[in-house]
């Protein structure tokens, strides 16, 4: 028996090491104030432990797997907000809890995907496009077909975004589908789009392309909005377009896990966040378009006139579908992306 | 064996987390992904048809290739290297294996990171080139198997030249002189003499850096750009974004038999040596 605590100690070590914060956060690195767990603490005395994840399939592996355990407070695209609700992971959020959803633009009080933020609010939203430098390309980018089948001097000079939705998502527009298309033969024909149009790539790159287009080793970039501000904001002359396709509304939710602990604690973290002096900290630090208006109105006259695309209306963006879960589709999503990354 | 009770750690070490996670991955990859990821029941062979398909197949078949390439380049480089060393006074020969140790000392990332910035289209030495006036374009150099292959053999290397200077450095001297004074030229001396003699290095040596490569998937993401997979890489996305852990087991089940089969032919070679 002695024998076997000194081979189960350092277990319990481990184990004691890693306790215990009141609440547990999980974040894209860089995606809120590097501090904010720290300025939480001393705005309402809750200490927090912010882990990060590297993309939204990473985290919904792991509390998929986990049921939820061992986190409080989660940053998800809306699909995967919606799937973690569709599996009964998430508590429902109570409006009493959250004084500052008021702060909230109305747009972002009726998504479609969770009519009333029922299980998740708002954290960030916007578009994808094509992001580009205007003084390298041959022609304006207009359409999908300009980043998918780039004239011959801009071959081996344009990155497309590997993550599922959005790689997909641009050939589905370029189609004419839906960017939640479930119908099989639909998603044959974007991916035949897609292989053809991995021969014109530079790299597939999610998280770095805009130094890349700063670098003048790519020209067009396909992007999240929020994402080509960073090149902008080292080269004025990168510029980002929606193609006349159309594009994706995107939203980051902030969603409470129904296996949390300390639901009341995970309010008032989502509660602080929609501060609207946080809300302008986000917006001035990471360049992204938020639901937070009180934080938007103050911010926003600042920005526009570097960044135009951080003066897109919620009206503007609203006109674009959507991403929601495609339910059992998603196994035909995952299995046709990666047909064509292995391709 | 067993009554030496020194061998318990490493035997609890190994069976928890090597034996037991194998057993889960192996019993995984006979089920099928659930709608939102997770594992569901159903007891069937679907995932090893799939491997088997060729889109997938050609992945398995480009990684043996850039892997063979990468091991065999390393040893091209590495014997003349290890040999080299061998020919110094064996003080001077502990600061020349330091030497070769040095890369160790940085991140493997950051010396990876380092090729993007010598290789890519503005990048050094695409710049001398156009500077000096061998090329008016930048060749495309990041981004191709040739990066890859240059990234495996820089972080790889090492090995090599530390385990043929090992063969080497215990080869008896004698051998060379005799062959050489009996006439041989310093070809047929290197060729039949010392290759064959430290062949159990070079194949330890070709065999390590293989294994590494074929597994491998930061390199060829960071230098291949994600335009061509290998099969590190097909399992990682399995894993972390198609969510399919019972595909990805079936391939790194897959993966796992290639590499063990080579060890195994590794340790055949070194005991037939003996």
């Amino acid at each position: 028996m002695r024998k076997l605590i000194f081979l189960v100690l350092p277990f319990f070590l481990i184990i004691h090491a890693t306790a215990k914060a009141d609440i547990v956060v999980s974040n894209w690195d860089g995606y809120s104030p590097s501090d904010i767990m720290d300025t939480f603490e001393g705005a309402t005395g809750i200490s927090g432990e912010m882990a990060f994840h590297a993309t939204n399939e990473e985290i919904m592996g792991k509390v998929v797997a986990s049921k939820g355990a061992g986190y409080d407070v989660l940053f998800v695209s809306s699909p995967f907000a919606e799937a973690l609700h569709k599996l009964g992971l998430l508590s429902y959020i109570d409006h009493n809890k959250i004084p500052n959803m008021k702060n909230l633009d109305n747009w972002a009080m009726n998504l479609d995907y969770d009519m009333g933020n029922q299980f998740q609010v708002p954290y960030a939203w916007g578009t994808t496009g094509i992001c580009y430098r205007s003084d390298l390309v041959s022609k304006e980018p207009t359409s999908w077909n300009d980043l998918l089948n780039p004239s011959s001097d801009m071959v081996g000079k344009v990155t497309m975004l590997s993550t599922d939705r959005w790689l997909l998502a641009a050939g589905q527009l370029l189609a004419g589908y839906s960017v939640n298309d479930t119908n099989p033969e639909h998603m044959a024909n974007v991916a035949d789009i897609l292989k053809s149009a991995k021969g014109n790539l530079l790299s597939y790159d999610d998280t770095t392309f805009y130094s890349k287009l700063v670098s003048g080793e790519a020209v067009m970039a396909h992007a999240w909005d929020g994402w080509c501000n960073y090149a902008i904001w080292e080269n004025p002359d990168v510029k980002f377009m929606i193609p006349e396709e159309g594009s994706d509304l995107w939203v980051d939710t902030m969603v409470i896990l129904k296996s949390s602990d300390n639901k009341d604690e995970a309010h008032a973290f989502i509660n602080y966040i929609l501060d609207e002096d946080i809300g302008s900290w986000t917006i001035e630090n990471i360049l992204y378009k938020t639901p937070n208006k009180a934080a938007m109105d103050k911010t926003i006259p600042g920005l526009v006139e570097a960044f135009p695309n951080m003066g897109m209306t919620p009206q503007y963006m609203m006109s674009f579908e959507t991403l929601k879960d495609v339910g059992d589709a998603a196994k035909l999503y995952a299995t046709t992306v990666s047909d064509i990354l292995a391709d | 064996m067993f009554n030496n009770k020194l061998v318990l750690p490493g035997l609890v070490w190994i069976s928890l987390f090597l034996l037991i996670p194998c057993l889960i991955v192996f019993t995984y990859s006979f089920f099928e992904r659930g709608v939102y990821g997770g594992i569901e029941y159903n007891f069937n062979f679907e995932n090893y048809t799939r491997s088997f398909k060729w889109t997938y197949f050609k992945i398995l078949l480009t990684s043996g290739q850039i892997a063979f390439i990468s091991a065999s380049v390393a040893v091209f480089i590495g014997f003349p290297a290890a040999y080299f060393i061998t020919k110094f006074d064996s003080k001077i020969q502990i600061f020349l294996l330091f030497f070769i140790m040095l890369p160790f000392w940085s991140n493997y990332l950051i010396r990876t990171y380092s090729w993007m910035v010598l290789l890519n289209n503005q990048g050094l030495i695409n710049n001398a080139l156009i500077q000096i006036g061998i090329i008016e374009e930048p060749i495309r150099m990041l981004y191709t198997k040739f990066s890859v292959v240059v990234g495996l053999v820089y972080n790889y290397l090492p090995f090599v030249v530390l385990s043929i200077y090992a063969s080497l450095s215990t080869m008896n001297k004698e051998v060379i002189e005799a062959s050489e004074d009996l006439g041989g030229n310093f070809f047929n001396t290197l060729f039949r003499i010392i290759v064959p003699m430290c062949l159990p290095g070079i194949v330890a040596g070709f065999i390590f850096v293989f294994v590494l490569s074929i597994g491998n998937f930061i390199t060829p993401d960071l230098l291949g750009g994600g335009r061509f997979l290998m099969i590190g890489n097909l399992i990682y996305d399995q894993f972390l974004s198609a969510r399919d852990w019972p595909f990805g087991s079936s391939l790194s089940l897959i993966l796992v038999i290639i590499m063990l089969s080579l060890l195994f032919l590794q340790s055949l070679i070194l005991a037939r040596k003996k």
